[in-house]
């Protein structure tokens, strides 16, 4: 069973905010809080034993004029995370993919015309089938937030909602 | 609906980004709920309404006046009387900066969410099309003389909307 609580005082856990990203090798932990809409991405290369996680807003950087954070978008935030990931020993025929989020958040609204979710969840697999990453697993769409944490000391990927116990992706 | 007096703080307003509305109310994966309305017209703009988890349970139990305590989960008719309030919050303040601007306004049918903070507050702002990471939003308190809420009303203005209802004002950003 694993306890997040029990971590060594080796190994620290860096938070990914909204619209940002971190990278990191083993031991270390990657954590990101509170995906509603929005998307957690995680590469991982299990043989370099280095990761990697992406927090994006929205699906396309192109449908803005001053897209300067390329950490808020799944085309330019996947692109980021990769060239980063590799840059700290992954090998592109190695990383494979783990993502969450993805909901949509509210009852009440009366169209779907701006499920935001679920083009970010599209956005996201369209990105990674172009670098030709392999998307292993996901926790994606539903209507509840998720916590998605990345552990590099043992390559394995969880994602907690509330009332949960943490579940590995 | 309440034949209660709700006391609001005299609003303040300001540039903030996602991080400090989610420092206001506690943390990331704190429960809350959030009450989001759309608001139409001249000035388009989002509403929200914020309260912690407990916040919500207390201002339930005091609308349908049980004793404090008596709800602990969110049912659909703590949902119904959440976006209710909601409602009349929005109105009352829609009806204000109606009157004093000349822009009409109205607002959409409320939406509801109930999980972790950050989740429900970005979601709010992604699907209702802002897509900032950092809003001005005009917030408010409110309180009631023997219930402490930890909630807030706020409204964010649409590109462009701060400006027209400022201009209709005379005044100039």
């Amino acid at each position: 069973m694993i306890n997040a609580g029990l971590k060594s005082q080796y190994i620290e856990e860096f938070k990914v905010g909204i619209a940002d990203w971190k990278v990191t090798a083993a031991p270390h932990h990657i954590i990101t809080l509170g995906l509603g809409s929005c998307v957690g991405i995680v590469l991982l290369d299990i043989k370099a034993r280095v990761g990697g996680m992406v927090h994006i807003m929205l699906p396309d950087s192109n449908q803005f004029r001053n897209a300067n954070n390329p950490a808020k978008f799944a085309d330019t935030g996947i692109a980021l995370l990769l060239k980063e990931t590799m840059k700290i020993g992954a090998r592109k025929g190695s990383i494979i993919a783990k993502i969450a989020g993805g909901a949509q958040m509210f009852k009440g609204y009366n169209s779907s015309l701006l499920n935001i979710g679920e083009r970010n969840v599209n956005k996201t697999r369209e990105v990674l089938e172009g670098f030709g990453i392999p998307l292993v697993s996901e926790d994606t769409g539903g209507h509840v937030g998720r916590t998605l944490i990345l552990q590099n000391d043992t390559q394995k990927v969880f994602v907690r909602t509330i009332g949960n116990m943490l579940k590995e992706l | 609906m309440l034949n209660k007096k709700i006391n609001m703080d005299v609003p303040t307003a300001g540039v903030i980004n996602f991080r400090e509305i989610i420092e206001m109310l506690g943390s990331e994966e704190e429960k809350a709920v959030c009450v989001n309305l759309s608001v139409k017209g001249d000035a388009p703009s989002t509403v929200l309404f914020l309260l912690s988890e407990q916040s919500a349970f207390v201002l339930v139990d005091y609308l349908m006046g049980r004793e404090p305590g008596f709800t602990v989960e969110m049912d659909e008719m703590a949902e119904s009387a959440l976006q209710e309030v909601g409602n009349i919050l929005t109105g009352s303040m829609l009806n204000a900066l109606s009157t004093m601007t000349g822009l009409p306004m109205s607002s959409s049918v409320p939406a509801i969410a109930y999980d972790m903070l950050a989740a429900v507050l970005s979601a709010a702002l992604l699907e209702r099309g802002y897509f900032e990471d950092k809003v001005l939003l005009i917030e408010t308190r409110f309180y009631d003389v023997n219930v402490v809420l930890k909630g807030y009303f706020m409204l964010i203005p649409a590109e462009g909307s701060l400006e027209k209802v400022f201009h209709t004002l005379g005044l100039n950003l």
